[in-house]
């Protein structure tokens, strides 16, 4: 810890952070973060995930995780066909159902953000596109700061950068901290969610870290991961984050979202991290301006538990449009 | 004088995707032998371990179906070279619960499964055809596999009414999901047994244990499964799961009430009544 501190306040007059904080500031933050008892954590996430959510309270939790979806297509082979069909999608999750509510946003590449915002113009569905050199985050950071600023001008309501982990895990914090910002400022009014990718930091400690980080910074989100590894999110990573964003919220006064994304396919899941998130950061975050799940599928399996919550019968794919 | 030795005694449990759990609902049931003394508890099964056994026959589908049929054949082959292992186990188990000539009756599973073997790579050649149609197409008619078959197992005889029902169901390349006899399950569970180390891939097979009552309605609605089998299925409980099943249009096959040890309890058109016929008009030059 007495790294990370020295390394910041030895930097001496840095620019302020979008939201005021100077590096130094944040050092002062990222020191204080508590160790985390991961024994502690692992157990309680565990025991937040057996509660059991049944009948009313089950479909009422669906439609909350539809309104917070993500709905995410970032594949190599994505095309404006895709994108359209996603969007329509994202609009009218089950074209034969008008009750079932729209997705909080699509998820895309910067490529393609200006089909999306021809598709979603006039709905409540936000563009989200990742930049700043999604998946890895190691491009040159003023080829980072011109993909964030292209995205937005194409029309991104919301843009997912991945946080420097080469530069965290070497401790250069203040080079982290200061790409979070630049990129923030290269947002301009669009949401900013930083991507800690809780599965490359090793340890609940640094995944507390670098989640103070990224909020100190200005990131209005912290994500967990970039859905591009085999470990994505978790249920203790994700509780550790919320803790770390209730007391960051405690401490500045400031709320900060948190995104969960990879790996999140069934609708169990989704409503486990909906009973962390109630657990930990209460009422206020329940909603899509706090709080989002970022998945490809998980949409599919939210409409068959829906139809099966409300037919009496187990549903199978062939009956809703899986992509 | 050395102590009396306890015996241990096997737990039956549920047969889903390769694994034994235990019925999700910790439920089990009493099995009596032809006495009324407590045999043996086997796994109540519940609605959700009927969920799981389903996702396992889905996630067991494409591998199963597209194996080739020989290949197909030679596993059921296999199952009846491993029974004939075991067939004093299954003479005992069944003798336990009141069945007599309990070795007649393994012995005709042990070959029923080698017929149906045999079919694997035959039944096409039998129900498919070459059509003479008025144009100039080759028009040409086979059989593929339907998806996952549910299949409720008559109640006697346990074993070979089960096996004269599974067989052809999944050597055409269909995976099953089998609830089997409710009075006398345990020769389901020493087959899946026998079928975990037969080759036969994890989720091909997945045996449940417990009561019709419960379990059928919510096979007979699933929409993720294709056809059922409703041979075990009680009369009076037809109706309703027939009307349930044709939600998503299910095959529903109901074999009336054959004399399983008789040649007419085996037939090619058992394996072709779980399968889909596909047609092709291919175009041809004049």
């Amino acid at each position: 810890m007495a790294t990370s501190s020295t390394e910041i306040e030895r930097s001496g007059a840095v620019p302020p952070g979008a939201l005021g904080f100077t590096a130094t500031q944040a050092a002062g933050l990222v020191a204080r973060t508590a160790a985390v008892d991961a024994v502690g954590l692992e157990e309680r996430a565990a025991s937040l995930a057996k509660r059991s959510i049944k009948r009313e309270a089950k479909l009422w939790a669906l439609d909350l995780a539809i309104r917070c979806m993500d709905l995410t297509t970032l594949e190599g082979a994505d095309t404006a066909g895709k994108v359209v069909a996603v969007c329509a999608k994202a609009v009218r999750p089950d074209p034969t159902d008008p009750s079932i509510p729209s997705v909080g946003a699509v998820c895309i590449y910067p490529l393609l953000v200006p089909v999306a915002a021809g598709q979603l113009k006039g709905t409540t569905v936000r563009v989200a596109s990742v930049a700043g050199g999604f998946p890895a985050g190691l491009a040159p950071l003023e080829e980072r700061l011109g993909e964030i600023r292209e995205a937005v001008r194409s029309g991104a309501d919301e843009v997912d950068i991945v946080l420097n982990r080469s530069a965290f895990l070497s401790g250069r914090y203040r080079q982290a901290f200061e790409e979070i910002a630049a990129s923030r400022e290269a947002c301009g009014d669009a949401h900013l969610k930083t991507i800690l990718e809780v599965g490359e930091l090793g340890s609940y400690d640094q995944v507390r870290r670098a989640s103070v980080l990224a909020m100190a910074a200005g990131s209005d989100f912290i994500k967990t991961s970039t859905g591009k590894l085999s470990t994505g999110a978790t249920l203790p990573a994700a509780l550790c984050m919320m803790e770390a964003a209730r007391d960051f919220h405690h401490e500045t006064g400031r709320r900060v979202g948190v995104k969960v994304a990879g790996g999140i396919r069934q609708s169990k899941q989704a409503i486990q991290y909906l009973v962390l998130l109630y657990e930990t950061l209460g009422p206020d975050w329940m909603g899509p301006d706090l709080f989002r799940i970022g998945a490809s599928t998980l949409l599919n399996d939210v409409l068959m538990q829906i139809a099966k919550e409300r037919t009496g019968r187990y549903q199978g794919p062939d009956y809703f449009t899986v992509d | 004088m050395t102590p009396e030795r306890l015996d241990v005694r096997k737990t039956y449990k549920l047969f889903v995707g390769g694994a034994f759990p235990r019925s999700e609902s910790g439920r089990s049931y009493p099995i009596h032998d032809g006495k009324g003394q407590v045999l043996a508890r086997a796994a109540r099964a519940s609605r959700k371990d009927l969920r799981e056994a389903v996702r396992a026959a889905r996630a067991a589908w494409r591998g199963w179906s597209e194996a080739t049929a020989s290949n197909r054949g030679q596993i059921l082959y296999r199952v009846a070279e491993l029974m004939e292992g075991r067939a004093d186990q299954f003479a005992h188990e069944l003798a336990g619960q009141g069945t007599r000539r309990p070795e007649r009756e393994v012995t005709a599973a042990i070959d029923r499964w080698v017929w149906y073997a045999g079919w694997s790579d035959k039944v096409h050649h039998v129900v498919g055809t070459v059509n003479p149609v008025a144009g100039p197409y080759f028009d040409f008619t086979f059989p593929e596999p339907t998806g996952v078959v549910g299949l409720v197992a008559p109640e006697q005889p346990a074993l070979l009414g089960l096996v004269s029902r599974l067989a052809p169901i999944i050597v055409s390349g269909n995976t099953a999901v089998v609830v089997a006899s409710e009075g006398t399950p345990l020769p389901a569970i020493t087959l899946a047994e026998v079928l975990a180390t037969s080759d036969v891939p994890g989720g091909v097979v997945n045996v449940l244990t417990g009561h019709k009552k419960e379990l059928v309605p919510w096979l007979a609605g699933h929409m993720d499964v294709n056809a059922i089998d409703l041979t075990g299925v009680p009369d009076h409980l037809v109706p309703e799961v027939e009307a349930t099943a044709a939600e998503n249009v299910k095959r529903t096959i109901r074999d009336g009430s054959p004399d399983f040890f008789s040649e007419a309890a085996q037939s090619p058109y058992a394996v072709s009544a779980f399968m889909e016929m596909k047609t092709v008009w291919h175009p041809m030059g004049a």
